[in-house]
């Protein structure tokens, strides 16, 4: 036997306190409940203090951040369902169009056309993927990118809702910090909404179908009608932040249906890891803010910015979210090995 | 045994082809309320794909089926399921990364339960524990608990079972329900499903093990190369000189 005295090895260890507190809401001690509650607080109290003390361009960075974040967890939720969207474009695109036309045409105040172009917007989108949610996969996430260049094309060559000038001179919210504590909060809500949805049954059936849509159709569960459902969640998240953005620039055009809309969520998933949410909210608010401090360098803006995004999917295929997560419930120790 | 006489479920010269192969070609047999029908076969006769083609699973080529009188031939399978036809798979269909009772919640969420007054907020995990007791899952031990994936293939088939009972469907079809099974699980199982058919339920079974099934069933219907070569009491099929031939072999010992 060689002498193997003085070998170590990394050891990892899962707190047990993790593993007690997802089933056991039995908190021992202020350590504990500290341990707990420090990733949820932290983010939380970051984010609704932020509003206040930002101004100007960056209180727009910051809107802008869960305008894109409130996208990438609609995402998140078709994709829970097994549906994989290349078009939150087309969600953006309704809500914005809709709270622009009834502000435009109709005169309505933003307290209205915010609300009604959510629900409206959430309606349209469902209406309007409900019958391609047979598809699976790369089929349709290929209709869900053809629907906003569609309705694009459309705008543009009907001259309908404003044709290519749009429509400006909307009416704007009370105040920037307002705009800003609007967004925050929608954003906010929208994530733990969403955290709980898919920790309840309604959310085990929506992953269930993901995972084996037959298992869940023996056990007589519309299949379609639930991912109509996700749809119209989906959809009206999307389509309020496009009324928020429409609002918020008191003008609207063809640009909300751009694919910026549909691309950069996807890549804050990416960045952020899918299934829960917080990765994703977590990906938006560093992809934009990231995404415009690299502004000043131009065209090599793009380069850095797809460096960095392949760099995380390669080394951290899990997200970073994840594997934060993980990094914080271990601890690591030096063990002999004998 | 109740010998109920009104059909509940009907299949009229029902038809598949995959390819060159005939799977199933000009099925009819029909089942009556609280009857428990066998369906034996060789290997590759087309048993599943029969049961897939009542069940929605398969579109059938040709032919009808019908459930209480109603043509239920291009229904899709959730609405077959909410009709109250309920299935197991042959080759399980499960959620292996779920603690096992999770997978009871599905059909539990489903509009037919909730229609028969059950489900409701906060008593599913109850209601999918209760079940699983049921079938053996000893309520006070971690099995119901544990992932799916981790259970032995014996627990999984019960588990399928479970699934399929969640439903409280009318009609209950098997598919080999105890392939894989041990022998003492055979024997544990075989008793709740006679129970099953006590209590009122229409049950056909699907099984190689034809000891056992002979055993339970009112009535066999045999398959052999898609088609229906026999149709009767256990007594007549054992008798049936085309179904000797097609199970050439071991297995005419056991008959
Ligand atoms: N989806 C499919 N595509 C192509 N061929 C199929 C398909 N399903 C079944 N078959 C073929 O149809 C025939 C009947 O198959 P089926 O699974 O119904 O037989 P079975 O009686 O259930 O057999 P086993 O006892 O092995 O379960 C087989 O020859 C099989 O290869
Ligand atoms: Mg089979």
């Amino acid at each position: 036997m060689p002498d193997r005295k003085g070998i170590y090895r990394k050891k990892r260890l899962d707190r047990g306190i993790k593993a007690r507190a997802d089933t056991i809401y039995l908190i021992a001690s202020w350590r504990e409940i500290f341990y707990l509650l420090l990733p949820r607080a932290f983010p939380v109290g970051f984010l609704l203090i932020l509003p206040a003390v930002l101004h100007g361009y960056w209180q727009k960075v910051l809107v802008f951040a869960c305008v894109y974040g409130l996208l990438a967890l609609s995402w998140d939720l078709l994709a829970s369902c097994g549906l994989f969207s290349l078009g939150q474009a087309l969600f953006f695109g309704a809500g914005a169009y809709l709270a622009g036309g009834l502000n435009y045409y109709l005169h309505l105040p933003p307290l209205v056309t915010v609300p009604a172009a959510t629900v409206g917007g959430g309606l349209l989108c469902a209406g309007l993927l409900a019958p391609v949610i047979r598809l699976r996969g790369v089929y349709f996430a290929m209709v869900t990118l053809m629907f906003p260049l569609l309705l694009m094309r459309g705008i543009e060559t009907t001259g309908v809702l404003g044709g290519t000038h749009g429509l400006s001179a909307l009416s704007p919210f009370p105040g920037e910090t307002l705009t800003a504590y609007l967004a925050v909060l929608a954003f906010l809500a929208c994530l733990f909404l969403f955290r709980r949805l898919i920790n309840s049954d309604y959310g085990l059936v929506l992953m269930a179908i993901r995972d084996d849509d037959r298992a869940v159709m023996s056990g007589g569960i519309n299949i379609y009608w639930r991912k109509t459902q996700a749809l119209f969640l989906a959809g009206s998240v999307g389509a309020f932040a496009g009324a928020l953005m429409t609002h918020h620039f008191q003008f609207l055009g063809m640009s909300a249906f751009a694919l910026d809309y549909s691309i950069l969520p996807v890549a804050a998933v990416a960045l952020g890891g899918q299934g829960s949410f917080a990765g994703a909210a977590l990906g938006s608010m560093i992809l934009v803010p990231l995404s415009e401090s690299l502004r000043a360098l131009g065209g090599l803006r793009i380069a850095l910015y797809c460096i960095i995004l392949m760099v995380s999917i390669v080394a951290l295929p899990e997200g970073l979210f994840h594997y934060l997560e993980r990094k914080y419930h271990q601890f690591e120790t030096r063990a002999e090995v004998e | 045994m109740s010998k109920a006489s009104e059909t509940i479920l009907a299949v009229e010269r029902v038809r598949k082809r995959f390819g060159g192969i005939l799977a199933v070609f000009d099925v009819s047999f029909e089942l009556k309320a609280g009857e428990f029908l066998g369906i034996i076969g060789p290997n590759g006769s087309g048993k599943t794909t029969l049961v897939n083609l009542i069940t929605g699973f398969v579109k059938p080529d040709g032919g009808r089926v019908f459930f209480k009188g109603r043509d239920i031939t291009s229904f899709m399978p959730y609405r077959i399921a909410d009709m109250g036809i309920a299935r197991t798979f042959q080759m399980v269909r499960l959620f292996y990364n779920l603690p096992a009772y999770k997978n009871i919640i599905i059909p539990l969420c489903s509009s037919r339960v909730r229609r028969l007054g059950a489900g409701r907020y906060g008593e599913k995990d109850d209601m999918a524990v209760d079940l699983l007791d049921d079938m053996g899952f000893e309520r006070d031990s971690y099995v119901p608990y544990k992932t799916a994936g981790s259970l032995p293939h014996g627990y999984l088939k019960r588990l399928d079972l479970a699934r399929a009972m969640a439903l409280r469907p009318e009609v209950l079809i098997l598919d080999e329900l105890f392939s894989g099974m041990s022998l003492s699980e055979v024997a544990s199982t075989l008793p709740l499903i006679e129970k099953f058919h006590e209590e009122g339920l229409s049950i056909i079974m699907i099984e190689h093990r034809l000891k056992e099934l002979f055993r339970v069933v009112d009535r066999v219907l045999v398959l052999n190369f898609g088609r229906k070569i026999a149709d009767g009491s256990p007594q007549e099929v054992m008798e049936n000189e085309e179904v000797r031939k097609a199970y050439l072999g071991i297995e005419v010992e056991i008959l």
